[in-house]
């Protein structure tokens, strides 16, 4: 039984919720570390060392508070809050489509937190935030709604428990999923909202307003976040362990190879795709899998 | 501590011909790599620790550099790089020009050079380290004497 | 039934009063005491009910001969009015209504016994009680908003005794179609809300609001024949009037009724081929968009669409039934995202989650009718609340444009608070829309996955357009004036209700639907869906945590916070101040922030042109399939 099969027999809710709060940040971060290293042997320089992306966040923690307004960083607390919130919710084993809003909830805050200062960057970035959110959230439901289609149940744990293999009933499901991974990874085309390879345009986009603690809770949110997207690859691959991490891996590699070697699109771009993949292979799998099951 | 391993850069040109800011980028290519130091040009000043200036000052920069000093989160370094940017160099006797970023904004590590070579560039932001580390301690001790200082004001109301 | 007549009758008697009345001060006093009275017997009727559907005799030969009448009156004014403006398709709409009513009347009804003319169930308690709750809070509303509204528009005749007239006549309608049983009583105050509906968005007498009045006048008149031509069907050939004996002993012969009533509900609320009259009734004075067009009159189109759904169960109307639906709920949120007047976001929105309403009612099982019911009650209290805060923010800036709503939490704190609450009632999780969109989700998966893709895609259009107004709102910029400290206590009163209840029906949702709702599902069908308890205890967490969360962060950065240095924002170092920078030749130039609107992929024009010619044929073939 390896580590992760006994996770998710736990019968401990709290257990698992504990868990997850005290690793995810350390995965998502070692995750964010080694992301950094690979991207940086692939343009043939030494790269940064692996535990950079928490040097970076300690760091800011001991920088001095600048705002613009005294509650600039109130909705950022509260997307922390959320997105903490949602991830434990995913892997203490609740209901899937619930993970799904409450995950939207938390990306509402953090876009509300770059509306909310009076900045035409952060405003920007802001707003792209929301055109990415409107371009995968389709995409993410339909996830859910595949799966539902083929367990028969919301439920993470039971999703995670269920014998057959996912991701053979579900492929366009999970091809789909793929291409929303890019932009929830906020990785490069589709790094539109923040993106620090975006400066010319953008600053820094959402998060130029915000500089140090806020900052680092940020960094240490979208940690959380990384390591919920995988949590749903796994899902896919949860028949067997080894496999499922596998996967995880290896597409985790795969975004990076692809941030590496696409330019960035436009959002027009961005929207359109998503929107076609989620149709063409989400949708249509669903439909397919609709009348394949039906007896 | 981990200040000095995650410095983040923010490179402003006030008026310089260029020469430097293409030596600037030159040291974040695969050839100089600044990144394996955990450097970071994060061209925005609330994120920067250390404020990289190339070029002399003139009348239409200088409230430019200045606002960006002020924007950025103590503790903070400057690193003037270039001679324009030490001295005002060959502009330092135009009409229109103040001279070196020190006529507007305390400068700490001084970079010389026409222009200034890339490993003289991370030399410099590598001794601007050391300072950093040094205005960490600096900040903490002057926040905690303000700190404690409105106590006592606080305490003097009180009493008054 | 004291109570049920009571309420029908009440409102009518008041709206009488409050006409023949000159003085102000005693006409408020009236509609005081008169709302509380429609509160209190709500409640009462509330409290009152087993549980059960209880159907009531009233058998008397003057009412039904009083209704004709009146019947017959509505229909020559509104003939006078349509030769008046030369409209001529009113004018053939009204005379084949009274045509086909006066043959069946003449010919067909001695033959057709009524027994129960009245009744009363769980479903039409809870329209009842927002009806009376929602809609006395937002007349008393109306008292103060109509004050400013007649000082801002000078220009515009002061009818306010008629307009309060017909609030009140309109409330008194609602309360019947709610509460009739009888097809033809049904249709006399159907035909009564689309007459006040015409006379109040045609309150400002200019030549939009007349041309908007017509326009919903026809096509709730085009609505009102079908309805009167179903009835005819369903008293000739099924042989009966009522509502229940005819959707539970009707067969085949009560599915073309059914169908031709449904389509009178599509008109009634607003779905896509008539979905234009709606968003041009947006000229009428905002507590009648609160009161008629998104939280009581279109609800008694998707209403009827529930209540005659069962009878269509299992053809391809109701296939074609829910189809419409979700075209509708899809094109109008697209739409929306396009839209920068608040007033037609708040529209579409409303068209659109009409538009979930009736297609749950179209899929037609336990689960998706939960939904729908849920789906009304929320979008009642949220919608109004918004609409109400909207008119609010009109009269002080003198705009329905979002994009001059800028800083709004600096200017108006209090309304855009009471907004927020609105806005995420809407579509944010722990608030109710979001419960019922979830609930319709699960329901539409079992029944057909392409409805649960048209929900994914709409929603993430909702996300959109709700996000960017309200980061809008909540912009900060310091130095401004509050601009709200003149707003009449009146519609503070009203706000502060509604904003409360927005929340307060989220967290008694748990007991709303185990104490309403699933009786009336478990009457229906036997069987009744409920939610997963551990769902539920996590929303309430995440609605708590909310509830406490916000108002500490907000103090604590308010006043506890001090460790910090302001700067201003960043402007590429080129800062004047906080929002203006030095441009080219040293010019200072303002940093000012629009939205997206995106109309190059969501065109009102051009999605609604799609959307129309679809619904068109769908409704074709809904009515189609049923008569051939």
């Amino acid at each position: 039984m390896t580590p992760i099969d006994y996770f998710i027999h736990l019968d401990n809710i709290y257990l698992k919720a504990i868990i997850y709060v005290v690793l995810a940040p350390v995965l998502g971060g070692l995750l964010a570390g080694v992301d950094r290293k690979i991207s940086a042997r692939l343009q043939s320089r030494i790269g940064p060392p692996i535990l950079q992306p928490f040097y970076d966040v300690f760091k800011l923690f001991s920088k001095e508070k600048i705002i613009v307004n005294k509650f600039q960083n109130f909705n950022v607390i509260l997307f922390f809050v959320f997105m903490v919130f949602t991830g434990s919710l995913f892997f203490l084993g609740g209901d899937l489509l619930l993970v799904i809003f409450a995950l939207t909830l938390a990306g509402v805050f953090f876009a509300l937190a770059g509306f909310s200062v009076n900045s035409p960057y952060c405003h920007i970035g802001a707003e792209r935030e929301l055109i990415q959110m409107m371009s995968y959230d389709p995409m993410i439901i339909l996830v859910a709604v595949g799966m539902y289609q083929v367990t028969g149940t919301f439920r993470v744990d039971a999703i995670a428990m269920y014998d057959g293999p996912l991701i053979l009933y579900l492929p366009g499901v999970f091809l789909g999923y793929l291409h929303v991974l890019t932009i929830k990874l906020r990785k490069s085309p589709f790094d539109l909202a923040m993106s620090a390879h975006a400066h010319q345009e953008l600053v820094s986009g959402l998060k130029t307003e915000f500089s140090g603690t806020t900052l680092a809770l940020i960094e240490i949110g979208h940690w959380y976040e990384n390591v919920l997207l995988l949590g749903i690859i796994y899902l896919f691959f949860a028949f067997n362990s080894f496999i499922g991490v596998a996967a995880m891996l290896v597409l985790y590699f795969f975004e990076i190879i692809i941030d590496n070697t696409y330019a960035r699109f436009k959002w027009e771009l961005t929207f359109k795709s998503t929107w076609l993949v989620t149709a063409l292979f989400g949708a249509a799998n669903i439909i397919i899998l609709y009348y394949a099951m039906q007896p | 501590m981990f200040l000095k391993k995650s410095p983040w850069i923010i490179h402003y040109d006030a008026t310089s011909c260029n020469g430097c800011d293409i030596e600037v980028i030159a040291s974040l290519t695969p050839m100089y790599d600044l990144e394996r130091f955990g450097i970071i040009n994060t061209g925005n000043p609330k994120h920067a620790d250390i404020f990289v200036v190339t070029g002399s000052v003139n009348e239409s920069s200088r409230q430019v550099v200045k606002n960006i000093y002020d924007q950025m989160p103590n503790p903070k370094v400057v690193v003037a790089v270039g001679i324009c940017a030490t001295s005002g160099g060959i502009f330092r006797e135009c009409y229109n020009v103040l001279g070196g970023v020190d006529k507007v904004i305390p400068v700490d590590v001084y970079v010389p050079g026409c222009a200034a070579r890339p490993e003289s560039i991370i030399d410099g932001i590598i001794k601007a380290l050391d300072i950093l580390e040094r205005r960490l301690v600096e900040f903490r001790k002057a926040k905690t004497e303000a700190r404690r200082q409105e106590k006592r004001l606080r305490r003097y109301h009180l009493n008054d | 039934m004291e109570t049920i007549i009571f309420l029908i009758i009440f409102p009518a008697a008041i709206s009488l009063v409050l006409l023949s009345i000159p003085i102000k001060s005693v006409r408020r006093l009236i509609a005081v005491i008169a709302n509380i009275a429609l509160i209190a017997g709500t409640i009462h009727l509330l409290y009152g009910s087993a549980g059960e559907t209880i159907r009531y005799e009233l058998e008397n030969i003057w009412i039904e001969r009083a209704m004709l009448t009146l019947e017959v009156a509505l229909s020559i004014y509104i003939f006078y009015i349509g030769i008046r403006f030369r409209r001529y398709l009113v004018v053939l709409f009204t005379l084949l209504q009274l045509a086909l009513l006066v043959h069946f009347e003449a010919f067909a009804t001695p033959a057709v016994p009524v027994a129960h003319n009245l009744f009363v169930d769980n479903f039409s308690i809870i329209l009842a009680l927002i009806i009376g709750i929602i809609g006395s809070f937002i007349c008393l509303y109306a008292i103060g908003y109509i004050e400013e509204y007649h000082e801002r528009h000078k220009e515009s005749e002061d009818n306010r005794r008629f307009f309060f007239f017909l609030m009140y006549l309109f409330l008194s309608a609602m309360f019947g179609i709610v509460f009739s049983n009888n097809l033809k009583w049904i249709y006399f105050f159907w035909e009564i809300t689309t007459i006040c509906s015409f006379l109040l968005i045609k309150y400002h007498e200019d030549e939009e609001s007349i041309d908007s009045a017509f326009s919903a006048l026809t096509m709730n008149l085009l609505g009102g024949l079908a309805f009167a031509a179903g009835i005819s069907y369903a008293g000739v050939y099924a042989g009966t009037l009522e509502l229940d004996r005819l959707i539970a002993e009707g067969g085949a012969y009560a599915v073309v009724p059914a169908a031709l009533i449904a389509f009178a509900g599509l008109a009634k609320s607003a779905q896509l081929p008539f979905s234009s009259w709606l968003t041009k009734a947006m000229v009428a004075p905002t507590p009648v968009s609160a009161l008629l067009h998104s939280s009581t009159m279109v609800k008694a189109g998707v209403y009827i669409i529930i209540k005659v759904a069962p009878a269509l169960k299992g053809t391809l109307a109701a296939a074609m039934l829910s189809y419409i639906g979700g075209l509708t709920f899809l094109v109008a949120s697209f739409i929306a995202i396009s839209q920068s007047n608040a007033k037609k976001v708040l529209a579409y929105s409303t068209i659109a989650n009409l538009g979930l309403v009736v297609a749950c009612a179209g899929i037609g099982t336990n689960e998706a009718i939960w939904s729908a019911i849920l789906l009304i009650v929320f979008h009642a209290v949220a919608k109004s609340l918004m609409f109400l805060c909207v008119g609010l923010i009109e009269n002080k800036l003198s705009s329905k444009e979002i994009e001059n709503m800028d800083f709004l939490i600096m200017e108006m704190p209090k309304v855009s608070a009471a907004m927020i609450i609105g806005i995420s009632g809407m579509f944010l999780a722990p608030f109710g829309m979001l419960i019922s969109k979830w609930a319709t989700l699960k329901a539409f998966i079992d029944f057909n996955p392409v409805m649960a893709i048209i929900l994914a895609y709409g929603s993430a259009a909702t996300l959109f357009f709700w996000t960017k107004w309200m980061g809008k709102i909540i912009t900060i910029k310091y130095g401004l004036k509050n601009r709200e400290k003149v707003v009449s206590p009146w519609e503070w009163t009203t706000l502060a209700v509604l904003s409360f209840m927005t929340i307060g029906v989220c967290i008694i949702f748990p007991l709303l639907s185990s104490a309403l709702i699933e009786p009336y599902i478990i009457e229906l069908f036997g069987v009744s869906p409920s939610m997963d308890r551990f769902n539920i205890i996590i929303i309430m967490i995440i609605m708590l945590g909310l509830l406490t969360i916000l108002p500490i962060a907000l103090m604590y950065y308010a006043w506890l916070d001090k460790d910090y240095k302001r700067v201003g924002t960043y402007l590429g170092g080129a800062n004047v101040d906080n929002v203006r920078f030095l441009g080219s030749l040293g010019a200072q130039r303002t940093a000012d922030i629009r939205n997206y609107y995106l109309d190059g992929f969501f065109n009102e024009k051009r999605l609604f042109n799609y959307g129309f010619v679809a619904a068109v044929f769908l409704v074709i073939l809904m009515l189609g399939v049923v008569v051939i």
